[in-house]
Order: structure tokens, then sequence, then C-alpha cells
């Protein structure tokens, strides 16, 4: 079987990201079911949040291909 | 780091996978040692398009608006509302103008990985999204050092009043390392690794579709080339949406530290 340690070491790096999601989003999603009009306010923290998280895997990814 | 037309004509002898040499195009032209490349090429056009899109919204500008000059304040509106005040407020909009740049450049070249003719999403290559969190770098240390003072600056940063002074020891390094370092790194890296990951699984997606569907043979290779190409379409929207997400990120996070600078640290 043959390999290369990076993509190992990219598919732990995703553990910690892929959990960060969805407790960012499990959040966003119960503010809004207890108050819908919170709704606007509250996606362009959601949106932050997401692309704060993404951004470590995306590293993970990028430096698995490079390195 | 094979080309990428190379896993095509390799044919019967199995799928060379796409590496990162799908981002090293031969120049079009060279003078000497410089070789002008297809992302020169984009980058130059983004700046005509956006240039000229802009000029043909505000020119002739009336109290009612028609569509185009309607359409022109809409996405400038977006940029000047939704993230310079909501952010900044009133004492940001200086910087409208520079958040405005950033975001449709920064959007013009994402969306250039998945428009027809050019297909290369030019802040997928480190350097451009390098200057550009530079440019956001200098930008907000100016406007902290200008209103605090050089030495001001550093010191509201990394010793915030009304703290007992043990905390410092492992306050200062954390600020000075997070706000000096981390944070332009992490906004070059975060743009141009999701355009390089990106455009890299598209390629993946389309070169493998096509690769079972052409050359792998017999009906396995049929279904699941077919299924693998309707899939590089969804991925294609996907990433459009990504593209949009991530000149929008580029552009909140910039807002946001300048905006940081702005303020008192209490």
């Amino acid at each position: 079987m043959e390999g290369n340690l990076n993509m190992v070491g990219y598919g732990l790096a995703t553990l910690g990201p892929g959990l960060a999601i969805g407790l960012i989003f499990a959040a966003y999603i119960n503010s809004v079911a207890r108050q819908p009009e919170a709704r606007n306010v509250l996606q362009s923290i959601a949106i932050l949040g997401f692309a704060l998280a993404e951004a470590l895997a995306i590293i993970g990814i990028g430096l698995a291909f490079v390195l | 780091m094979t080309n990428a037309l190379l896993a095509v004509e390799g044919g019967g002898d199995g799928f060379t996978a796409p590496g990162p040499g799908i981002f090293e195009l031969p120049p079009i032209f060279e003078i000497g040692a410089f070789g002008f490349t297809k992302s020169m090429a984009i980058i130059l056009l983004s700046v005509v398009v956006i240039f000229v899109a802009f000029y043909a919204t505000a020119r002739a500008a009336e109290m009612v608006p028609g569509k185009l000059q309607f359409a022109g304040e809409s996405a400038y509106g977006f940029v000047r509302n939704g993230i310079g005040l909501e952010t900044i407020g009133k004492a940001g909009l200086p910087f409208v103008p520079f958040l405005a740049t950033l975001f449709f450049f920064i959007s013009f070249n994402n969306l250039a990985g998945i428009i027809p003719m050019l297909q290369l999403p030019a802040t997928g290559r480190i350097a451009y999204p390098l200057v550009l969190a530079l440019l956001v770098w200098f930008v907000y240390l100016y406007v902290g050092m200008k209103r605090a003072g050089v030495f001001g600056y550093f010191r509201e940063m990394m010793f915030p009043p009304g703290i007992p002074w043990p905390v410092y020891i492992l306050l200062a390094p954390i600020e000075l390392l997070s706000n000096v370092i981390v944070r332009p790194v992490t906004l070059c890296l975060r743009l141009t690794l999701n355009m390089f990951a990106g455009h890299l699984v598209l390629v993946l997606f389309i070169l493998g579709g096509e690769y079972l569907l052409l050359d792998y043979g017999g009906i396995v290779g049929v279904l699941s080339g077919s299924v693998t190409l309707v899939g590089s379409i969804i991925f294609t929207f996907f990433k459009a949406f990504i593209m949009l997400l991530q000149a929008y990120v580029f552009t909140l996070l910039a807002a946001l530290f300048i905006g940081g600078a702005m303020v008192d640290e209490h």
C-alpha cells in the first residue's frame, strides 16, 4: 500500500476544523431557531467563524501537497 | 509535479493525478529573463474589467439611478455598508475605497478559476495574496502607530491596562506574535490555499472523470466517469460560492484589523 505521510497528516488535521465548524453552525442554527429575527445579524458572524476555522484545514491540505 | 496534460495522454498506463504543477504554466512571451505568464495576464485583465465596469456605472450619474448605475451602486454599497460601516463605523469611511478594491480585485481573480477561457485562479499563486496581505498589514500598523505613536501602539497592544501584572508575561508575547506575524500570514495563506486546493480538486474531478469515461472502459468506467463529471459541475458551483466567500472574508478581516487599530484598547 503506497502513500504519503503528508496525507496521513492531513487526515489527522481535519479533526479540529471539522468539529469547530460543526459547533459554529450548531450554535447558529440554535440561535436562529430560538429567535428568527436575529438571522441577518448572526449570519455574518457565523460565516466569519466558518472561514477562520476552515483556514486551518486549508493550510493543512495545501502544505500536504507542497511539502 | 506532473503536467496535467500528461495524465490525459498516459491513457492505458494508468491515471496520473494532477499535482501542484498545474499552476506552473509556460510563459506566453518572454522579454529577456522575464516571462509574462497567464496569471499576470489575468491580473491585468481583472484591473481593466473592474475599472471599465465601475466607470461605466458611474459615468453620467443621475439622481434617480438607471439599472446600470443601480447595479454599480449596490455592489459598492455592499462593501461600504455591509463591511465598512458595520465593522468600523463612521470613522472607517476613508478606508472604504481600499476595502472595495480588495473585494472586487480578489473576487474577480478568484472567479477566473471557473470562467471558461481563463480557468486559472490567479490568487492561487502565493505572490498576489502575499502583496495584498502585506498592504493590509502596513495599513493597520500605520493607522495604529499614527494614533498612538510607535511605542505607544506596541505598549497598548501588549500591556492593556486593568490586568494584574503576572498575566502580562503570558499575554505580551502572544499579542505581539498574533498582531505582527500571525494575522498577515493567515490572511494570505487562507486565500491562496483555498484557491489552490479548490482548483486542484476541480481539475482532479474533471481529469479523473475523463479518464474513467474514455480510457478505463467497460460499464464501470462509463458509469463512474459520468457521475464524476456531473460531480465536477456541482463542484464548480460550490467553488464559485467559496471564491466569493473568501473574498468577503479577506475584506471583512481587513476591515476588522483596521478598525481594531483605530480604537483604543480598553
